[in-house]
C-alpha cells in the first residue's frame, strides 16, 4: 500500500505529516511512500532527504494522490485536494470534526476512510499518537517564545551595572499541555510564572514546573474527563474573574489556553482586565481559534489596544515547523503501527482498538462520529478524602521494662542451670563462645555494605579453621577410620582457607577509587 | 607446650577479628585480609608444631592436594560465579565438621564419664548436624546457582510436615544417642540422624527460589560457622569456637540485612519462594498502560543530553555479562563531564554485594557506586536512569500498593527521575512474579534485548560524535 504525503495547501501551514526519519519507519511497516515535491522544504526537510530514506518524490499533488491507499496530512483537505483521493483510501489528518460535520458528510459519499487525530482518546495507551498533545506542547513554547518577542523587557530579572532589571511575571491560564508548556518555557527564561486551572488536580503538575497555583475560595471541581475542562458554576466565575482582576494590575504576560470541548471558548480576559495591565504587556491568546478567551482576540491577527499587544495567532505549532513536524510524524507512524498490526503494509482498522476507534471518524462510507466517550480522568471522585497512599506504620513493638526484666531473669536462671549441671570445662568454653558472639556482631555491623561479598569469602577462609580439629585427629588416634576422615577434612579445609583468602584478594584488589 | 599453643590460638583470634574489622572500610580491606591470613598460618603452625603423633606426610599431603584446588578454584572463577564459589565453599566447612564430628566419636582416646560424656556426645551430635545440613543445603545452593538444578522453588506436598518430621527425629536419635556408651548400638543413630541431616539440607534449599539466594547464602555463611564452633567445643578449642562465633553472627547478620531488604521475614524466606502460597500473585497483576520500546539511538540522545545519570544494575547484568559494557559506558560519559552514579539494591545479584564486585571488577571507581539509602532521595533531581536487568528492586507497587505482595519493600524510587530507560530482555515479572508498573509510566522506555549488546550498540552510536 502506498502512504501518500501530499504538500499542504492551507495558507500558512509550514508543517508537513512525514520526516526523512519517519518515511523510514513507515516502510518498515511495509509501506511503500510518495511525497509531494517540496512538501517538506517549508519545515526544512528537503527533498531530496526524503528521496535518501526511500520515499519516491511526486511532481504533482495529482501524482502523489493518485493510486494511494493512505493519506497523511496535517490540515483538513480542501475540496479540490479530495478529489484527488481515490475512494477506498484511508485520510489522517486535524480534520475538526466537531465542526466540520459537511467534510465528513463528502469523505462518506466518496467512501474514503478518515481518521481525525484529534479525536484519538486520551488514555495511557495512545499517548505514544497523541498529537494533540505534541502540537499543544509545541504552541505552548512557542507563545512564550512570541510573547517575549512583543515583550519589550526581559523575562529574567538581572542586576547589572546599567540597574536593576525586575523580572517578568507570566500567568498562564489553563495548565492543560500548552499551559505547562507554556510555565516550563517561562520558568527557564527566568520569569516569575504564575497559573489558574479550574482543575484541582492538575495543582501539583503546575508546582512542579516551578509556578505558583492560583486558587478560589470555592469549592468545585472542574475536571469533565478526557483530561478537559467543564463549564464552571456562575459563583465560581465570578471568584475567577475577581482574581484574574487582582492579577491584571501585576501580570507582564498573560497566556491563555482555556478550551471547553466542542463549545467556544470561554471569555476570561476581559476587556477591562486588557485596559488595567501596563503599557507593553503582551496577552497570547491559544485559544483564538475557538474565538479566544481574550475580549479583544482577533483570530491570526496582532492587535494593540490600550498599549497590550493581543496575539491570536491560531497555528502557533507551524511558526516551528521541523520540530511540530517531527512530532507529528512520529505520532502518525505509532498510528499506523497499531494499524497494520502484521506490518504487511495493509492497515485495518480495528474498532475493538479504543484508540483507533476514537480517531475513525468516517469508516467505510459512514459516519462513526463522536465516538463513544472515554471514561479515564485522573482526578479523585469528589467529597472524598484522599485516598490514604502512605501504608500506616506498623504500630512498634514496644519492650516494657516488665519484658526486658522477664527476659532477661529466664535467660539469667538457665544459664545458672547449665552451670549448675555442666562441666567447668565447659563453661569456660560456653563463655567464649558467647562473648564472641557479640564481638562478631558488634565488628560485623561496621562492614560497608560494598564489602558484603569479601566478607563472605573471608568468612569461608576462616571458618576452615575447623582445619585444626581434623589436623588433631590425623593418625592420633591410631584409628585407621579416624585418620581417613581426618585426612579428607584437612584437604577440604585446606581448599576453602587458601581459595578463600585467595579469592578475597583478587576482588579486595579491584577496588579502587 | 600448651600455654604457648593457647597464647598461638589466642593471637589468630584476635587476627580474625581484625580482619572483619578490615572490612569496614575499602582502605583497610586488604590489610584486614593480611591479618586474617596471618592468623590462620600461625593457627596452623601452632597446631601441627604441637601434634605427637609426626604425620606430617598425611598432613602435608592433604593441605597440598586442598591448596592447589583452592587457588586453582579461586583463580579461575568469574566474578559473576562468585555466589556459586561462596555456596560450594560453604559445603566444604559443612564437610569437614561432618567428619571431624564422626572422628571425634569414633576416636578411641575419649574416655569420659558422666556429665563431661553428655556433653561430650551432644557437641557431636549437634555438630555432625549442622555440619550436614550445611554440606548439602550449599551443594544444592551451588547447583541453583550454576544452573544445574532449577532455580524454580522445590514444592512438595506437606514439606513442612516433612521438615518437621525430619526434626523430630533427629530429636528422639539424639535422646537415645547422647546418654548412651560410646562403642554400643548407638552408632546407628549417629549414622541415621546423618542421612536425616543430609536430606534434610537438600529439602529445606530445594524449596527456596533464585532470588532468595542472598539470603539463603548468608544463612549457610551463619550454618557453616556455627558448625565450626559446635566442632570447637567438641574439641574444646576456643579458636575454634571463637572463629565459629564470628561467622556464625556474620552470617546471621547478613540475613538479617538481605532479609530486610525484602521486606520479608527470615521464616518466610526460609518457608519458600514469593506467591507460593497462590492467589496473591495474579491480584493486582493487571497494569493500565502500555510501554513504550525506545531505540539505540534514542537511548544514545538521551545520554548525551542528560546531565546526571544514574544505573541501577540487578542479576539482568550479571547474566548477560554487561559489567564491561556497563563500566566503558560510565567512562565515556564520565569524560565528557556527566555524573554518573551507580544505586545498589542490597538484594540486588545473587550473593550480599554481588552488584559492587563486578562493578569493582570492571573498574568501576567505588566512590561513585551507592547504597539505595543513599542515592534514594537524589532521584527526583537525576535526569536519566538506566535500570539493567533488574525488576522488583525497581517496582513502584512497593511504595505506591499496600496490596501489592512487594508491598513495604524498599526498591529504589527510580521512577522520580526524569526519565528511566529498562534495559531488558522481554516484559516477563521478576522473581516475585508481580508485573512492574514502571515500566508503564510515562517517563519509561524500554530497550529489549541482551543488556551487554544494547550497550556496546549505545556505546557505539555515542563515539564517532
Amino acid at each position: 500500500m502506498i502512504i501518500a504525503i501530499p504538500k499542504e495547501t492551507a495558507p500558512g501551514e509550514a508543517r508537513v505529516a512525514a520526516t526523512p526519519a519517519s518515511v523510514k519507519r513507515l516502510q518498515a511497516l511495509g509501506f511503500d511512500v510518495a511525497v509531494e515535491r517540496g512538501a517538506g522544504e517549508a519545515a526544512n526537510f528537503p527533498d531530496a532527504e526524503y528521496e535518501q530514506a526511500g520515499a519516491k518524490i511526486c511532481d504533482s499533488a495529482k501524482d502523489c494522490l493518485s493510486d494511494t491507499g493512505i493519506v497523511l496530512k496535517v490540515q483538513a483537505p480542501d475540496d479540490g485536494e479530495l478529489d484527488l483521493v481515490p475512494s477506498g483510501a484511508t485520510l489522517v489528518a486535524f480534520l475538526k470534526p466537531a465542526q466540520s460535520g459537511e467534510l465528513l458528510q463528502k469523505f462518506a459519499d466518496r467512501n474514503i476512510n478518515a481518521l481525525a487525530v484529534e479525536s484519538i482518546p486520551r488514555i495511557s495507551r495512545a499517548q505514544k499518537m497523541d498529537a494533540l498533545s505534541s502540537m499543544a506542547n509545541i504552541a505552548g513554547y512557542r507563545a512564550v517564545i512570541e510573547a517575549a518577542h512583543n515583550f519589550g523587557r526581559f523575562f529574567t530579572g538581572q542586576i547589572t551595572a546599567a540597574g536593576k532589571i525586575p523580572p517578568a511575571k507570566v500567568l498562564v491560564i489553563g495548565a492543560g499541555v500548552a499551559g505547562l508548556s507554556a510555565i516550563g518555557t517561562a520558568k527557564s527564561m527566568g520569569a516569575i510564572v504564575r497559573a489558574f486551572d479550574t482543575r484541582a488536580e492538575v495543582r501539583e503538575q503546575v508546582e512542579s514546573m516551578g509556578a505558583e497555583f492560583l486558587t478560589v475560595e470555592i469549592e468545585e471541581e472542574g475536571s469533565g474527563g478526557g483530561g478537559y475542562a467543564k463549564q464552571m458554576s456562575k459563583e465560581f466565575i465570578d471568584a475567577e474573574m475577581a482574581l484574574f482582576r487582582e492579577q491584571a494590575k501585576e501580570v507582564d504576560i498573560v497566556i491563555t489556553t482555556a478550551l471547553i470541548p466542542g463549545k467556544p471558548a470561554p471569555k476570561l480576559w476581559l476587556a477591562d482586565m486588557v485596559d488595567t495591565m501596563a503599557e507593553g504587556s503582551v496577552v497570547v491568546d491559544l485559544a483564538a481559534e475557538m474565538g479566544g478567551n481574550c475580549d479583544y482576540t482577533v483570530a491570526d491577527e496582532r492587535v494593540v489596544k490600550s498599549g497590550v499587544t493581543i496575539l491570536g495567532y491560531t497555528n502557533l505549532p507551524s511558526r516551528a515547523a521541523t520540530q511540530s513536524s517531527t512530532l507529528y510524524a512520529t505520532n502518525l507512524c505509532h498510528l499506523l503501527t497499531d494499524l497494520t498490526p502484521e506490518k504487511d503494509g495493509q492497515i485495518d482498522i480495528n474498532f475493538d482498538d479504543e484508540a483507533i476507534r476514537g480517531a475513525t471518524v468516517v469508516k467505510e462510507g459512514e459516519i462513526t462520529w463522536p465516538p463513544p466517550a472515554p471514561k479515564i480522568s485522573a482526578a479523585p471522585p469528589q467529597k472524598k478524602p484522599e485516598p490514604q497512599i502512605e501504608v500506616e506504620p506498623a504500630p512498634e513493638k514496644k519492650t516494657t521494662p516488665l519484658q526486658y526484666v522477664a527476659f532477661w531473669s529466664v535467660a539469667g536462671a538457665l544459664l545458672l542451670a547449665l552451670g549448675k549441671s555442666a562441666p567447668a570445662d565447659f563453661v569456660a568454653h560456653f563463655t567464649v563462645f558467647v562473648l564472641s558472639i557479640f564481638i562478631g556482631w558488634q565488628v560485623i555491623w561496621n562492614v560497608s555494605h560494598s564489602l558484603h561479598t569479601p566478607l563472605m569469602s573471608v568468612t569461608n577462609a576462616i571458618s576452615g579453621i575447623v582445619i585444626l580439629g581434623a589436623l588433631l585427629q590425623v593418625g592420633a588416634t591410631g584409628s585407621f577410620l579416624v585418620t581417613l576422615l581426618a585426612f579428607v577434612a584437612v584437604l577440604f579445609a585446606s581448599i576453602n582457607i587458601f581459595g578463600g583468602f585467595f579469592v578475597t584478594h583478587r576482588m579486595l584488589k579491584m577496588f579502587r577509587r | 607446650m600448651n600455654s604457648v599453643i593457647s597464647m598461638a590460638y589466642l593471637f589468630s583470634a584476635v587476627m580474625f577479628i581484625l580482619s572483619l574489622g578490615g572490612l569496614s572500610s575499602h582502605e583497610t580491606a586488604r590489610r584486614g585480609n593480611a591479618y586474617g591470613i596471618v592468623g590462620m598460618a600461625v593457627a596452623i603452625i601452632a597446631t601441627i608444631a604441637g601434634i605427637a603423633s609426626g604425620a606430617y606426610l598425611l598432613v602435608g599431603i592433604a593441605m597440598a592436594v586442598g591448596a592447589v584446588v583452592g587457588l586453582h578454584l579461586a583463580r579461575k572463577v568469574e566474578m559473576t560465579a562468585m555466589p556459586q564459589l561462596v555456596a560450594l565453599l560453604h559445603s566444604f566447612v559443612g564437610l569437614a565438621a561432618v567428619l571431624i564430628g564422626w572422628g571425634g566419636y569414633l576416636d578411641p582416646r575419649v574416655n569420659l564419664e558422666g556429665a563431661a560424656h553428655i556433653v561430650h556426645n551432644s557437641e557431636i551430635y549437634i555438630g555432625v548436624f549442622i555440619g550436614a545440613i550445611t554440606l548439602t543445603g550449599s551443594i544444592v545452593a551451588f547447583g541453583k546457582l550454576q544452573g544445574l538444578i532449577s532455580g524454580k522453588p522445590l514444592m512438595l506436598p506437606a514439606r513442612h510436615w516433612l521438615n518437621l518430621i525430619a526434626i523430630l527425629a533427629c530429636v528422639v536419635l539424639g535422646a537415645q544417642f547422647i546418654p548412651a556408651e560410646v562403642g554400643s548400638a548407638t552408632i546407628i543413630n549417629l549414622l541415621v540422624m546423618t542421612s536425616i541431616a543430609l536430606l534434610l539440607g537438600i529439602h529445606l534449599i530445594a524449596a527456596i527460589g533464585g532470588a532468595d539466594m542472598p539470603v539463603v547464602i548468608s544463612m549457610l555463611n551463619s550454618y557453616s560457622g556455627w558448625a565450626a564452633a559446635a566442632t570447637g567445643f567438641m574439641l574444646s578449642n576456643d579458636l575454634l569456637i571463637v572463629t565459629g562465633a564470628l561467622v556464625g553472627s556474620s552470617g546471621a547478620i547478613l540475613s538479617y540485612i538481605m532479609c530486610r531488604g525484602m521486606n520479608r521475614s527470615f521464616v518466610s524466606v526460609i518457608l519458600g519462594g514469593f506467591g507460593s502460597d497462590g492467589g496473591e500473585v495474579a491480584a493486582d497483576g493487571e497494569v493500565e498502560g502500555e510501554a513504550v520500546a525506545t531505540t539505540y539511538d534514542e537511548l544514545a540522545d538521551d545520554l548525551k543530553n542528560a546531565g546526571s545519570i544514574v544505573i541501577v544494575p540487578g542479576f539482568g547484568m550479571a547474566v548477560a555479562h554487561a559489567q564491561q559494557a556497563v563500566s566503558d559506558l560510565t567512562d565515556k560519559l564520565r569524560k565528557a563531564g556527566k555524573t554518573v552514579r551507580f544505586g545498589i539494591h542490597p538484594v540486588a545479584g545473587r550473593l550480599p554485594g554481588h552488584m559492587n564486585v563486578l562493578l569493582a571488577e570492571a573498574n568501576v571507581p567505588y566512590d561513585i557506586v551507592l547504597e539505595m539509602e543513599e542515592i534514594n532521595e537524589d532521584f527526583p533531581e537525576t535526569d536519566l536512569v538506566l535500570v539493567i536487568g533488574a525488576n522488583d528492586t525497581v517496582n513502584p507497587d512497593a511504595v505506591e500498593k499496600p496490596g501489592s505482595p512487594i508491598a513495604g519493600m524498599p526498591v529504589l524510587e527510580v521512577w522520580k527521575a526524569g526519565k528511566v530507560v529498562v534495559l531488558k530482555r522481554s516484559m516477563a515479572s521478576g522473581y516475585a512474579g508481580v508485573a512492574n508498573p514502571l515500566f508503564y509510566k510515562e517517563n519509561s522506555r524500554m530497550l529489549f534485548g541482551d543488556a551487554k549488546d544494547s550497550l556496546q550498540t549505545v556505546l557505539g552510536k555515542l563515539t564517532p560524535a
